[in-house]
């Protein structure tokens, strides 16, 4: 039977054959669990040297003089090379997306030349045989630094008493906007109740298990370069490095082969990564970089340094009429390169309030350039911060009106039907679900039972917390996200699809893995869509020489975009292969089809295997017509066309208990019903909601990268930076609602990090409703003991 | 995060240990379980010149119970602490405390004696040393000396080793009967390094309390005795409210310093509410 | 006995086979592992011995491998994660870890099997929150650390099924 309708092209994804909302296990994961990963430090290349920087101890000061002699005499230095030396080699970048008007960085060079502007900004590059002795060396180099006032306090970064930290801009502002539907004031003057807050949220980080490394192989012979790199984005990646160290880009090649976790942290461009190439062409042998824990803390994008300032309206039954917010964020002493740092606050403005109904809005962020690390994207892009913000308001208008937390969500989320419509800050969505997610939330969760209980606890002294989230997320970008800002980042995606000559099928995609399932999903797809089991098929990724120019994974692209175009290669794919077999088996195409990996005709089990047919077409084309030419070999590309994004949505609960002694939470459980579209496998997106939602718990309750007065990092170790470990997660029930998308005939939208976005905003929520009886309440997160016991006034 | 060069050297015996350590002095380090001093080279925060490793030096090792006391040889690994039937029977305090010590691979190999030497104020060990009334035996080029836990931590990461000598091994008394011992920690994860902890050790004998050591960790820079807690206790009954009312004496013993997450402020609440926890335990 | 040195023998048996290696002796274990023996199962994650990401086991015992020197290892049976798929012991837990997902990048995948394996040993009847407890030194930022605990519970629950021990 034809899983393919040919008149209303669309393809059958609930047929017994399909693989398309199956939990298959992923065909890589054997791999992996030997122990047979490919990481980017396991690679060994003849005459490989290793690099070390000499970093910054400063957060601001200028560099007056380095002296390398006695580093350079050192065992098993191959060289020293400053940032003046490497400028020479590498043009610089420049962090700025145009359409995000008014954005403004200064050029970057891999190295700091003259400054160094954040405490860890590598300076000097240390090449040696071995990564000690490169490191020996380094505590060799001797720079002389002379110390300059640092810019570290967000709240006093444009007063003009602070110190400046680029000579060329008027102040430390880099990127502000401002959206305003324009009838916010008269909303708020009229409502029957405004609730104000300020929330404050801790700078953090990806901390990946493995750190970030590349390995550069510059062959003077026929000027190419292979990099080895544990990135998401092979393609942008190649533009980089070939437009900065002036290489023809055809020449150049990334590898991106197995990945240590990345979730947006391995996707931006980092000085010591494109130093360590620059370091390759230069002495033209193999260069390694594996970044070791500490510079990992110190140089990894760090995120979500936010101040926001809320105040909502509403009226007197609860319905939100105007929503407004001031949004602070204190970046590094750059844009990062290409994707910019303001695209978190940016995406604050857009998504703060996305699920609710109410027409007035006003934002405004600003973005100020800090003498701290790098801030960039990372796992659910300034989501968390939006959705915990509304949340939060949301909780504070309920409780003051004394309706429960769900009625609240239920009145005020968009209706179902409501679709397609517009947020108030020009979010268009297509159809999103948010009230039957929260139902099945509340189901759940069993919402009644856990008040109920809470209300039995209270009595005993026992302080339960329940807490709510429901999100909007980005998914799916068209070139609306980067490429019209002028960043080189593909929001098209391909994938070239072949029968192979023993009738085995091999797709390569232009979008990457990085432990996700991204393979095991085009897989699925491919196998559905062509009808074959999903042991013939090979995915290949993260190669530039072998697959379609794409964007790799990001936004959660991967599953809504690349598969979409794993999707029409393999249709089209199809289509050509039932030709051939209509040529062979002497009748039409259309009475053919591909069961089992079977040309039939249908309904029977009459016809030839795809091996067969392969057979036939590579080495025995004297048994085919001379005016028919097989051709096995197809590309298809897809992009978003419709809308800017296509957006997903959801519901979280949470379920903590508040020891009001010492002000430790304890998470019980916690629950995510997730509408990603079309679910291609069910056991994958949620593992994606569970992990991310453990990300979110680290921003919510353990991780801040902690600054002094003095601009250093206080706590870069994995003893003192806290990530959630085993023993203090709860289990995480999923579920799925499927609004599939129509965008693309496959449907699916993207799931990877709204686990993460969803998460903090339960948690805080949870908290305060653990604690409202008591007259207390957090603003802020991470949410230490010692932020619950300040609330609690148990402690100054 | 490549340890920086270094000399090693193995001895086979207490008397070349030291004989390595007098010739080296403030160049040498002992290595023991290496757990908290490699990562120490790894960072290059320390960079001896010479690392002196007693992993294989037999005299070292071994728990044994005399009459009188139970010798744990500086070079027992955690996990011989944990699973070993003597401590439980007669050291419960150190039984309960070891699954809090870090996690299964690091009490595979970290010993007993690197973490009494080493004198990390929020590790368990020294408390429990502190509480128990140990006598730390130690090995110089003169013979061994024998120093009371109480005189034995002396500061941050400060014991009264100098620097030729050799920590051998700990004698724990017997417990007498009619005493019980309870221990808590506050950690944000399991397995941290505590926040606050607390090992008490004392009679409860006719339902009083009496001959009570309190000892905190991760309040200091070294675990310290509660004492006016401790003898606000003494005497009383062992029932909850006393130890309710003896919690205000600890603003007279502790004054802890602010760490990464917590006020000085909070530290002490966080001592307060564990010691009550913790020593209502021992209340019948 | 001989003078500090900078180079030392060492002599060891790794998954197995004799090893005999000259050292720097400041080459950690994993490091040894890795670059000398060319077994790259075994991942480095912090070098401070929080992540778990290095476990090998050295004489029976899980241990950090960042934080032991090759030269400690001298005389000692070393096994990794391939010695371990070789020799097909815990082949049933690499079997569980693939059905239910307990891993996605893979890095932290060969310690933590190093650990559970250790745990199984140790706890052969474990619940949810002693597997919990037990995987604490070992971190994973990736899965959220539920389907690991689900993968070792079944192996755990199929042993016992079985009568193991």
């Amino acid at each position: 039977m034809s899983e393919f309708d040919e008149t209303t092209k669309t393809l059958n994804f609930d047929g017994p054959n399909s693989y398309i909302g199956r939990s298959v296990t992923r065909p890589n994961a054997r791999r992996l669990a030997q122990g047979r990963g490919q990481f980017v430090d396991d690679i060994v290349l003849p005459r490989m040297v290793h690099v070390a920087y000499v970093r910054s101890p400063h957060a601001h000061a200028r560099i007056v003089d380095i002296k390398t002699k006695k580093a350079g005499a050192m065992p098993g230095v191959v060289r020293i090379v400053t940032g003046a030396e490497i400028a020479l080699v590498v043009k610089p970048y420049v962090g700025v997306l145009t359409h995000l008007q008014g954005m403004r960085s200064p050029p970057q060079y891999p190295l700091a030349v003259d400054v160094a502007r954040w405490q860890g900004e590598p300076l000097v590059a240390v090449v040696a045989a071995s990564r000690a002795e490169a490191e020996d060396a380094v505590e060799a180099v001797e720079v002389d630094y002379e110390e300059l006032p640092a810019a570290l306090d967000a709240e006093r970064a444009l007063d003009p008493s602070e110190p400046k930290i680029h000579k060329e801009f008027d102040s430390n502002l880099c990127f502000t906007r401002t959206v305003d539907t324009g009838g916010v004031d008269a909303a708020m003057k009229a409502a029957h109740l405004v609730v104000e807050d300020t929330i404050v949220f801790g700078r953090h980080t990806g901390v990946t298990m493995e750190p970030r490394a590349i390995l550069a192989d510059y062959n003077r012979a026929d000027e190419s370069m292979t990099v080895y790199h544990c990135g998401q984005s092979p393609h942008m990646m190649q533009g980089i490095i070939a437009s900065r160290l002036s290489l023809d880009e055809h020449r150049v090649r990334i590898v991106a082969r197995d990945v240590g976790g990345s979730f947006g942290i391995k996707i931006h461009t980092y000085g010591d990564e494109i130093a360590a190439c620059a370091l390759s062409l230069m002495l033209a042998r193999p260069v390694k970089f594996a970044a070791d824990r500490y510079e990992s803390f110190l140089s990894d994008i760090h995120a979500r340094d936010h101040r926001v300032r809320a105040r909502l309206a509403v009226d007197r039954d609860g319905n939100m009429l105007a929503l407004e917010i001031d949004d602070l964020t204190g970046v590094g002493p750059y844009s990062m390169f290409p994707r910019s740092s303001g695209v978190e606050c940016n995406q604050i403005l857009n998504l703060t309030g996305g699920p609710y109904k109410h027409k007035e809005y006003r934002a405004k962020g600003t973005v100020v350039f800090q003498n701290k690390n790098m801030m960039c994207q990372y796992r659910a892009v300034g989501h968390p911060i939006a959705i915990a913000v509304a949340e939060h308001m949301v909780d504070q208008a309920a409780a003051k009106l004394g309706i429960d937390p769900a009625e609240m969500r239920k009145k005020n989320l968009i209706p179902d039907d409501a679709y397609p419509c517009k947020s108030p800050s020009g979010m268009r969505f297509e159809a999103l679900s948010h009230q039957q997610c929260m139902d099945k939330l509340l189901a759940l969760m069993d919402y009644e039972g856990l008040r109920r209980e809470q209300a039995e606890l209270r009595k005993k002294g026992i302080h339960r917390g329940i807490g709510l989230s429901s999100f909007i997320e980005v998914t799916n970008p068209s070139p609306m996200f980067y490429g019209v800002g002028g960043a080189r980042i593909a929001a098209q995606d391909g994938c070239t699809i072949k029968l192979d000559a023993n009738g085995s099928i091999v797709a390569a995609t232009g979008v990457t893995e990085q432990g996700q399932g991204t393979e095991t999903i085009m897989a699925q797809i491919a196998a559905t869509a062509l009808g074959v089991e999903m042991s013939c098929v090979k995915v290949l990724t993260g190669d530039t020489d072998k697959v379609p120019y794409g964007g790799g994974t990001w936004a959660s692209r991967a599953a809504g975009i690349g598969g979409e175009a794993v999707l029409q290669a393999s249709l089209a794919l199809k289509k050509n292969i039932l030709e051939v077999g209509a040529v062979i088996l002497k009748t039409s195409a259309s009475e053919l089809d591909i069961v089992d990996g079977k040309v039939v005709k249908k309904g029977t089990e009459q016809g030839l295997t795809l091996a067969e047919l392969a057979r036939i077409c590579y080495y025995r084309g004297n048994e085919l017509p001379v005016d028919f030419q097989p051709e096995l070999v197809v590309t298809r590309h897809y992009r978003v066309k419709d809308y800017a994004f296509v957006f997903s949505n959801g519901a979280q609960g949470c379920s903590l208990e508040v020891d009001t002694d010492t002000g430790f939470v304890k998470l019980l459980k916690m629950w995510c019903v997730d509408d990603c579209g079309r679910v291609i496998n069910p056991k994958l997106v949620d593992e994606q909601a569970r992990g991310g939602i453990v990300q979110g718990i680290g921003g919510a309750l353990y991780e801040q990268c902690l600054y002094d007065d003095r601009g250093q990092l206080l706590n870069a170790t994995m003893a003192d930076y806290l990530v959630p470990m085993a023993a203090e997660m709860p289990d995480i029930v999923c579920a799925h609602v499927e609004t599939p998308t129509k965008t693309s005939m496959l449907g699916a939208k993207g799931a990877g990090e709204a686990g993460t976005g969803g998460a903090p905003g339960a948690i805080m929520n949870a908290v305060n409703d653990a604690l409202r009886p008591l007259g207390a309440k957090v603003t802020s997160q991470p949410i230490t003991p010692e932020t619950v016991l300040r609330a609690l006034g148990k402690v100054n | 995060m490549k340890a920086p060069r270094f000399a090693y050297a193995r001895p086979a015996s207490v008397t070349e240990a030291l004989a390595l350590l007098d010739k080296h002095r403030d160049d040498a380090r002992v290595l023991a379980g290496g757990q908290s001093l490699v990562p120490m080279l790894n960072f290059r925060v320390a960079a001896p010149k010479v690392l002196v490793d007693i992993n294989r030096i037999a005299a070292l090792a071994g728990i044994k119970v005399t009459k009188s006391h139970v010798r744990i040889g500086a070079l027992t690994r955690h996990v011989e602490l944990e699973r070993s039937l003597d401590v439980a029977k007669h050291l419960p305090l150190v039984a309960t405390a070891m699954p809090y010590v870090a996690h299964p691979a690091i009490r595979n190999r970290g010993t007993f004696g690197g973490s009494c030497a080493l004198a990390d104020p929020a590790a368990e060990l020294p408390a429990c040393a502190l509480a128990l009334g140990a006598t730390f035996v130690v090995a110089g080029k003169k013979g061994e000396r024998r120093i009371a836990a109480v005189d034995f931590f002396q500061g941050l990461y400060a014991t009264a080793l100098k620097p030729s000598e050799l920590l051998v091994a700990a004698e724990f008394p017997l417990p007498k009967p009619g005493y019980a011992s309870a221990f808590g920690e506050l950690a944000r994860r399991h397995g941290d390094y505590a926040m606050v902890g607390v090992a008490v050790h004392g009679s409860t004998r006719g339902g009083q309390f009496s001959d009570l050591r309190v000892a905190f960790f991760g309040v200091g820079d070294r675990p310290q005795l509660a004492a006016h807690f401790a003898r606000a206790l003494e005497g009383q009954p062992t029932i909850a409210k006393s130890v309710e009312s003896a919690l205000a004496k600890l603003d007279a013993d502790l004054a802890p310093r602010a760490d990464l997450y917590s006020s000085a402020a909070t530290k002490l609440h966080l001592a307060k509410v564990l010691a009550g926890r913790v020593t209502r335990q021992l209340v019948a | 006995m001989s003078a500090p040195a900078e180079t030392v023998e060492i002599s060891l048996t790794v998954n197995g086979e004799k090893v005999k290696r000259a050292v720097s002796v400041r080459l950690n274990l994993a490091d040894f592992l890795r670059i000398e023996l060319e077994l790259t199962g075994t991942h480095v994650g912090c070098e401070h011995g929080v992540c778990g990401a290095c476990t090998v086991r050295v004489d029976g015992e899980i241990v950090r491998g960042c934080l032991m020197f090759a030269a400690q290892a001298d005389g000692c049976t070393v096994d990794t994660v391939e010695g371990l798929t070789d020799s097909r012991e815990i082949e049933e837990l690499q079997s569980a870890f693939v059905l239910t997902n307990a891993l996605q990048c893979g890095f932290c995948t060969p310690g933590i099997l190093m650990a559970a394996q250790a745990l199984l040993r140790d706890l052969p009847n474990p619940s949810r929150e002693q597997i919990r407890e037990y995987l604490s030194g070992n971190y994973c930022r990736c899965t959220g650390y539920q389907a690991i605990v689900d993968a070792i519970e079944a192996v755990a629950k199929a042993r016992q099924a079985r009568g193991h021990r």
